[in-house]
């Protein structure tokens, strides 16, 4: 039998309580979002917080759209990026992304900004939104700061937050007629992915690609922005041939992590081939929409 | 803390420790229908529905209940007590065998095709990946469930 967890619950009224909360405790505080990630581990008590601070009773949920951004409070759940129609029209991408996080209960309390704040390096929300170019709203007491998606994520569980900071909101840019795909390959379903890939393609309309942006998770401990593919479609006509070269130039240029579960080279292999299929994907559909 | 939330469609107050997860709090009230399996998540033996849908009871801290409505497999039932129907339809199909992970899968597809009424075989696949059996070969689980939608929806 485990020794009993001691922590301390508080659970803010409000935005400014829950940012004092985190301002004035030391000690080991864990905010509380959707603990998806967080109960595991305190199940299995690996993790003893002495601070929880649930932020569930906070208004920071929702999706709006302005001057070109879509914008998605970190409360939002994953369930609702999956089936909102909003972000069906505005962001497919992202849709598909979510559909694949973990089983339909992850999926049903797992919050967006817990993902991003618990930054598996697996994980298909960092991916997509280090993919979408997206940026984070980070509060804290008096203050605030905004912070690419790509700056976010430092290391493996590891991010920019600091211990008094919360992140509150994830600002997507808006980008029409971009085909888009995302892919990942997993050992069982609802593991983490052993790779996971993400494209976005624009073609002109001479039928070249106009702008590419391809993001990798799973092969390092951040996700991965492959640029030297993105600067290899620019321009080009996106023929099957070119894009198995890209996407195995894409992958040769990464070394990722042997572990328990999959050697580094099966990685580079396995990012090769979803790196192909979700760049044909995302240029017929942006063939489509061209 | 004293937290009040619906279980079965009856307002109840429990008496728990924040760190107790609702699960836990669950089974010592009697509801033993729902099973620990994993601990974390991933079996899905301890799925109850959280404002109708699925969640793993092991992975929700008992105070974030407040206020929200859960039901079991249990209160699937119809009044007077008798099974429902997508329960007939595991027992037809022969698709339980031990029935640790039974309530679970209920549940969960339960509120799938709830959501979802237009599936197909593949479609019910996907909804249960999120649920261990160990016994079954889930064959005869998702011939049930089909059975099920096609008797109901058909």
């Amino acid at each position: 039998m485990a020794t009993a967890l001691d922590f301390e619950y508080v659970a803010p009224a409000s935005l400014e309580e829950a940012l004092a909360e985190l301002g004035a405790r030391d000690g080991d505080v864990k905010v509380l979002a959707g603990g998806q990630s967080l109960v595991p581990l305190l199940n299995y008590r690996l993790a003893r917080p002495s601070t929880i601070v649930d932020i569930n009773g906070l208004p920071l949920a929702g999706i709006s759209m302005d001057d070109g951004w879509l914008r998605i409070g970190a409360l939002t759940r994953h369930v609702t990026l999956q089936h909102s129609p909003e972000i069906r029209a505005a962001c497919p991408v992202l849709a598909d992304a979510a559909a694949l996080i973990g089983n339909v209960r992850v999926r049903t309390l797992g919050t967006l900004g817990g993902s991003l704040a618990h930054a598996d390096p697996a994980g298909e929300l960092p991916m997509v939104m280090v993919a979408l170019d997206a940026r984070l709203t980070l509060r804290r007491r008096g203050g605030r700061r905004i912070v690419a998606a790509r700056d976010f994520f430092t290391g493996i569980l590891t991010t920019t937050l600091g211990a008094d900071e919360l992140l509150t909101e994830v600002e997507v840019p808006l980008t029409s007629g971009a085909g888009y795909a995302v892919e990942e390959f997993a050992r069982r379903a609802g593991d983490f992915a052993l790779v996971a890939v993400t494209a976005l393609v624009r073609i002109d309309r001479r039928g070249r690609v106009d702008d590419a942006r391809l993001a990798i998770g799973g092969v390092g401990p951040v996700p991965v922005r492959s640029i030297a593919a993105e600067e290899g479609l620019r321009g080009q006509e996106p023929t099957a041939e070119r894009l198995a070269q890209v996407a195995g130039a894409a992958a040769r240029a990464l070394d990722p992590v042997s572990d328990a579960f999959a050697s580094g080279s099966y990685r580079r292999h396995l990012t090769a081939i979803l790196t192909r299929r979700v760049l044909t994907g995302a240029v017929a559909r942006a063939m489509e929409a061209a | 803390m004293k937290i009040e939330f619906i279980v079965n469609g009856q307002p109840r107050e429990f008496d728990v420790a924040a760190s107790e997860t609702l699960l836990k709090v669950l089974r010592e009230a009697g509801c033993w229908e729902v099973k620990e399996g994993c601990g974390e998540g991933v079996c899905g033996s301890c799925t109850v529905l959280f404002d109708d849908q699925p969640v793993s009871s092991c992975l929700v801290l008992a105070p974030l209940a407040r206020g929200h409505s859960v039901i079991t497999v249990r209160g699937l039932q119809e009044n007077g007590g008798s099974l429902h129907p997508l329960q007939e339809a595991l027992i037809r199909h022969g698709a339980v065998q031990c029935g640790f992970c039974t309530p679970g899968i209920v549940l969960t597809a339960f509120a799938f095709v709830e959501r979802t009424p237009d599936v197909d075989r593949e479609a019910i696949r996907e909804a249960l990946a999120g649920n261990l059996c160990r016994c079954t070969g889930y064959a005869k689980i998702v011939d049930a469930i089909e059975a099920y939608v096609k008797g109901v929806y058909g």
